[in-house]
């Protein structure tokens, strides 16, 4: 195992992980601000990178111009999801909203079974064959721009919570609903808002990573125990800490690859998971009593 | 007081009895009148055992699993690779299966509530679980990597679990689904299933008044994993061969767990009521859709998506609104 081999996986998992973390910003910012745990986040990644893929296919868009339709649809689909499903039962058990969240994704990925067929689909674009070299290391260019695409967006959207009155208004309705209620924040449409970008995110991500992994309809079981693994290690609803966490997986993935036989190379993000779970439940970066 | 302690002694009244005894001796008859239907009654009786088994955790002790297929593909694969590997029957196979996944239930367990888990994370941590051991299953040739377990078949051999005919599974299945039920009323009445009950309610308040919620949630863990794993016995001696996929695979916890969702959590007949509308549904749509095996998967959403949405307490709790409101009718 030479130094330049063992470098460039840790660098492919590292930008990987940018991705990772976009998923989990997603996934966090809709449990930090409802308490809900989306469990149909797997299922709006597969979701996204169908839409890229039929956007590349259909309509000849450049695959890193279909991340913004990727986007828009991905937006509209998780207010609707919000607001037609999520917003009737949010006062029920929170056991009841990860329930409904598993129906819409076993809804979602066996219409799509349905729809588009089982097969694997691969989104061919000239990018694919490009790498270049940093010394001995060899990068991939889609895994970069794959990176520097959430990385983008992974900014505007602090941009957009720390700036602005949208965010703001985000912040404090997941401090205090009630107090937020009280200052005249319209709730039920910033919680719309909210589950959009959050689902957003996840379409993104999914466009994102479409130029180099397969599409097909149970795709997103492959990120969705991912992105909960990076949620709970940067801390529920922590998006700094889902940041933080996804680069850390998406490495500690790379070096599992690197030990393990394929099917296994998950295996150590998993121990992760249980071990954060049970020692340190409020994430690296929670306070003391999450 | 008298009525609660006659509830808890577990007293039937004689026209249940007349009712339990009819529909049993119904369902003994039932091989030469329908033989056609025994697969789809097997695989009820199968699913509202291992249903039972996540209702005694889910239902009654509060803690929603997400990955009892760890439970279901451990009970399979132990009495498999013993009968496989060693040539032991499947008949003390199953004590090992059983045992094998009280293990692993309290290993889980004393890791989870120790820690106060609960909900969603107890959920995703059981889902963990299920997916490192089918990552393991699938990777570790010893124990048939991604190719399974082929049971091999030794023709009619009732000493070794195997049967030429559907008739002695379906009885099994029977006797060891009315033993669920049988089980799970008892524990129903008994101080330990008032704890359960009391954990899932209010955890604090529970402590607070002296229950030890940590040893009653572990109990329900134990019960519930063993229940799960007998059921895998079966089902891998029913089928004579089992993969990671069909075992440990997500869509098993899913059809565990959705059962007694949608028959009614908490209750003793609700994992049977679910298994007699979810199987039949599967079983006939994965018949119609050949070609899209996943039809029946998304109905399972959907039914999912509207009993959360409107009847919390599935169908059990549908039939007591409507038996109620009838009563308050004739009253």
């Amino acid at each position: 195992m030479t130094f330049s081999f063992v470098a460039g996986s840790l660098l492919n998992g590292l930008l990987v992980g940018g991705v990772y973390s976009l998923m989990a910003i997603g996934l966090t910012l809709i449990f930090g601000v409802m308490k809900v745990v989306n469990f149909a986040h797997g299922s709006l990644i597969m979701l996204g990178m169908y839409t890229s893929y039929w956007a590349v296919m259909l309509l000849h868009l450049d695959p890193y111009l279909a991340i913004l339709v990727s986007l828009a649809v991905l937006f509209i689909v998780g207010a609707c999801f919000q607001r037609f499903l999520i917003t009737p039962i949010l006062d029920a058990p929170e056991h009841n909203q990860l329930l409904l969240t598993l129906g819409v994704s076993l809804f979602m990925e066996n219409l799509a079974v349905f729809l588009w067929s089982p097969d694997y689909r691969v989104l061919k674009t000239p990018y694919a064959e490009v790498n270049f070299y940093l010394g001995d290391i060899s990068i991939s260019l889609v895994r970069l721009l794959a990176f520097v695409s959430a990385m983008i967006l992974a900014g505007i959207l602090y941009l957009v919570l720390t700036r602005t009155d949208l965010g703001k208004a985000i912040r404090a309705a997941s401090e205090e609903p009630k107090g937020a209620l009280l200052m005249g924040i319209n709730i039920r449409r910033l919680y719309m808002i909210t589950f959009g970008i959050g689902a957003a995110c996840a379409g993104v991500s999914g466009a994102a990573i479409a130029p180099f992994i397969p599409v097909y309809p149970y795709v997103g079981w492959l990120f969705v125990i991912t992105a909960f693994v990076v949620v709970v290690l940067g801390g529920m609803g922590n998006i700094l800490g889902a940041f933080v966490g996804g680069l850390i997986i998406g490495v500690a993935d790379s070096v599992g690859a690197m030990f393990l036989p394929g099917a296994m190379k998950s295996i150590i993000s998993f121990t992760i998971f249980i071990i954060i779970l049970l020692f340190k439940p409020a994430g690296l970066f929670g306070r003391r009593n999450g | 007081m008298a009525e609660t302690r006659g509830h808890l002694k577990r007293k039937l009244g004689r026209p249940t009895w007349i009712a339990v005894v009819c529909v049993l001796a119904a369902l003994h008859l039932l091989p030469w009148v329908f033989p056609s239907i025994l697969h789809i009654m097997i695989m009820i009786f199968l699913f509202s055992l291992m249903g039972q088994g996540w209702n005694v955790l889910g239902g009654y002790a509060g803690q929603f699993s997400f990955g009892h297929s760890v439970f279901f593909g451990l009970g399979a694969y132990v009495s498999s690779l013993l009968f496989v590997r060693l040539g032991l029957t499947p008949w003390i196979g199953i004590f090992f299966s059983c045992g094998a996944g009280i293990l692993l239930g309290l290993f889980i367990g004393f890791l989870s509530f120790r820690y106060g888990l609960k909900g969603p994370f107890f959920a995703l941590i059981m889902l963990a679980f299920a997916e490192i051991f089918h990552m393991i299953a699938t990777g570790w040739s010893a124990v048939g990597g991604a190719l399974g377990v082929l049971i091999p078949l030794k023709g009619n051999a009732p000493g070794l679990m195997q049967f030429m005919q559907k008739e002695p599974f379906y009885f099994m299945s029977l006797w060891m689904m009315v033993g669920s039920l049988y089980l799970v009323w008892r524990l129903e009445g008994t101080r330990l299933g008032l704890y359960f009950l009391a954990a899932r309610e209010d955890h604090d308040a529970a402590e607070a008044l002296g229950v030890n919620t940590f040893r009653a949630q572990m109990k329900a863990m134990a019960i519930s994993a063993g229940m799960t794993a007998i059921g895998g016995t079966v089902y891998a001696q029913y089928l004579l061969y089992i993969d990671p996929d069909s075992t440990f695979g997500v869509v098993n916890s899913v059809e565990i767990m959705l059962r007694p969702i949608i028959g009614g959590p908490g209750t003793i007949l609700g994992p049977l009521l679910g298994s007699v509308v979810l199987t039949p549904l599967s079983e006939i749509t994965r018949l119609a859709f050949q070609s899209y095996s996943g039809v029946y998967l998304m109905i399972y959403g959907v039914i999912l998506v509207a009993v959360i949405m409107f009847l919390p307490d599935g169908l059990i709790g549908l039939a007591r609104k409507i038996v109620g409101k009838f009563q308050k009718g004739v009253a």
